[in-house]
């Protein structure tokens, strides 16, 4: 070995040390990501009103004005309505925060600035999540304050606890589908990719009214079908198949999605 | 890798498909300089900087920061960077978006010094897609600089600026490298290079064709020009030995020869009643242009 060679090997140790970022300043890269990601996106009119006003407004004008009497008269009803809009408001955050603003951030060159800068890499994928998150939470919260007071519903709160977790936790997997759809598609495609698989998903999953037969075995291919079976064990209602199938569904979409689209994500930037 | 190098590209080959970017390119930055990399559009500048980020990997060839890959954190850490074309986030405040890049850092300044220092204490508080053009590209380097880089990647820091905002920025790019930073800054305004650089590599076709001072790379070009009015004809200069060009507009006479010297004696001599004889040396400007159009395919 020379010594320039021993040099550089020297500095490169010494920088290995120094590169022992404290845990404390760690926590504080990743928070802050997340701050700012959550911040930003709640100051996006375009964003925030469309995802966290029309769920509970939909819900409102469907499930208590138009179809109060069903809901009123039967728990059922208004369990299957409420869980349909809650999936509804949850899907959108995920999937369209993702899908188009990864697409919008890859082409406009933030993501770049991101990659060069010493960012953990993690940071900026987690922040779209814990955004995607807090709005699920916001949702859901408006949603069970509307039901609770007007949709006839009535819950335990170890069932308000466990709707939450499961509508909080549920949106990871639509945050992965974005982001495969991110990846993959440029800032002027983006929006039509994602409605090409929100809004055939929204009404073939069965949300919002049952399905004829004929469309019913096709539902499960969806995952939106999935997490809507287990808001609707959440709540006490009626629903089909094994929660842990659905869990694992929707684990899988989670998994698989997220893996291409970071392999995706590690080739283009 | 010589200790002395904060980043390094040795022998780097680039591809894109049947492109060639950079081909062999040798460019090593070192401690406490200001670093201009000019080019052509296409010269491979963008490439050799992404390269340098770690955004790129190359196909030959090696791309060291600070003795480490530069994908590596720790050599990452060390550096601040400002792209010429990027869209930050509109809704984040001023302070917010510097806070947020300061949070990547281990030992940042505070918010508040680096907004003074870069002289947008007035916005801090103002959401990021209000600012002008120019209001922003202070922005991104106060976002640049709030970890105490050592080596800061500036791409055209001063396009679209106005002069008083383009001098603040010189202002603090020198006061950067006074107190120990290293710069590497790419531009297409050769003024801008020419006062600040101390180093100055020149790019073409993905070579490095010229590297050394403003005044080391000015000297690489032999030919200067003279300027007089007279009465002799165009023709007849043109024919003389080491004239290369003779043309004549409303200020006179203008010839470019490698030997001034010999030409000036043979005006003098061939026409005593020549006036407003004016000679000069070859500016940066006037280097690049040869030196990349000579360059070799």
């Amino acid at each position: 070995m020379n010594a320039t060679t021993s040099t550089s090997t020297a500095l490169g140790a010494t920088m290995a040390r120094e590169s022992a970022i404290p845990t404390r300043r760690l926590v504080r890269t990743y928070l802050a990501e997340a701050r700012y990601e959550s911040v930003r996106m709640l100051r996006a009119p375009g964003f925030a009103i469309p995802f966290l006003g029309l769920p509970v407004l939909l819900y409102l004008l469907f499930a208590v004005l138009i179809a109060g009497a069903a809901t009123r008269g039967n728990p059922a009803v208004a369990s299957f309505m409420f869980t349909g809009f809650a999936i509804f408001g949850i899907i959108g955050p995920g999937m369209f925060g993702f899908g188009v603003v990864v697409a919008t951030e890859r082409e406009q060159g933030l993501l770049r600035l991101k990659r060069a800068l010493p960012m953990p890499p993690a940071a900026y994928l987690l922040a779209k999540g814990i955004m995607a998150m807090l709005f699920s939470a916001i949702i859901l919260a408006t949603l069970l304050a509307a039901g609770l007071t007007l949709g006839h519903m009535t819950l335990t709160a170890g069932q308000i606890v466990r709707f939450l977790v499961t509508g909080v936790l549920g949106s990871v997997p639509f945050c992965a589908l974005g982001l495969l759809i991110g990846v993959w598609t440029t800032t002027r495609s983006s929006p039509a990719i994602v409605n090409l698989v929100y809004l055939p998903m929204l009404h073939l999953s069965g949300l919002f009214y049952p399905l004829p037969k004929t469309l019913q075995s096709m539902a499960s291919a969806w995952p939106a079908y999935h997490l809507h079976q287990l808001a609707l064990d959440a709540v006490g209602a009626a629903s089909r198949g094994d929660a842990m199938t659905h869990a694992a569904v929707l684990a899988g979409v989670t998994v698989l999605c997220g893996l291409l689209a970071l392999r995706r994500l590690a080739r283009i930037g | 890798m010589s200790h002395e190098c904060l980043a390094e590209l040795s022998g780097v080959h680039k591809r894109f498909g049947g492109t060639v970017a950079l081909d062999g390119l040798d460019l090593a930055v070192g401690p406490r300089e200001l670093l201009a990399v000019l080019g052509p559009n296409g010269a491979g500048k963008t490439t050799a900087i992404s390269l340098l980020l770690g955004l790129q990997q190359p196909d030959a060839g090696t791309a060291r920061l600070f003795a480490q890959p530069p994908q590596a954190l720790a050599a990452r850490r060390r550096i601040g960077v400002m792209m010429q074309e990027v869209f930050l986030a509109p809704e984040l405040r001023v302070r917010e978006q510097v806070d947020l890049v300061a949070s990547y850092y281990p030992e940042p300044m505070a918010v508040d010094d680096v907004l003074a220092r870069t002289h947008t204490t007035a916005l801090a508080r103002r959401p990021y897609g209000k600012l002008s053009g120019g209001q922003k590209r202070q922005v991104q380097l106060a976002m640049a600089i709030v970890g105490r880089p050592q080596l800061l990647f500036l791409d055209e820091p001063t396009a679209g600026l106005d002069p008083q905002a383009r001098e603040l920025l010189w202002t603090t790019m020198r006061e950067l490298v006074a107190q120990g930073a290293s710069i590497v800054l790419t531009t297409h305004y050769l003024e801008e290079a020419e006062a600040l650089a101390d180093r100055v590599a020149v790019l073409a076709k993905g070579r490095l064709i010229a590297s050394g001072s403003v005044a080391e790379v000015r000297a690489l070009v032999a030919r200067q020009q003279i300027t007089c009015c007279t009465s002799l004809a165009v023709e007849e200069i043109a024919t003389w030995p080491n004239v290369e060009n003779v043309t004549r507009d409303q200020r006179g006479l203008h010839i470019t020869t490698p030997d001034c010297e010999a030409v000036v004696w043979r005006l003098l001599a061939a026409d005593p009643d020549l006036t407003r004889l004016e000679v000069r040396r070859a500016g940066l400007a006037e280097a690049f242009a040869e030196l990349t159009e000579e360059t070799p395919s």
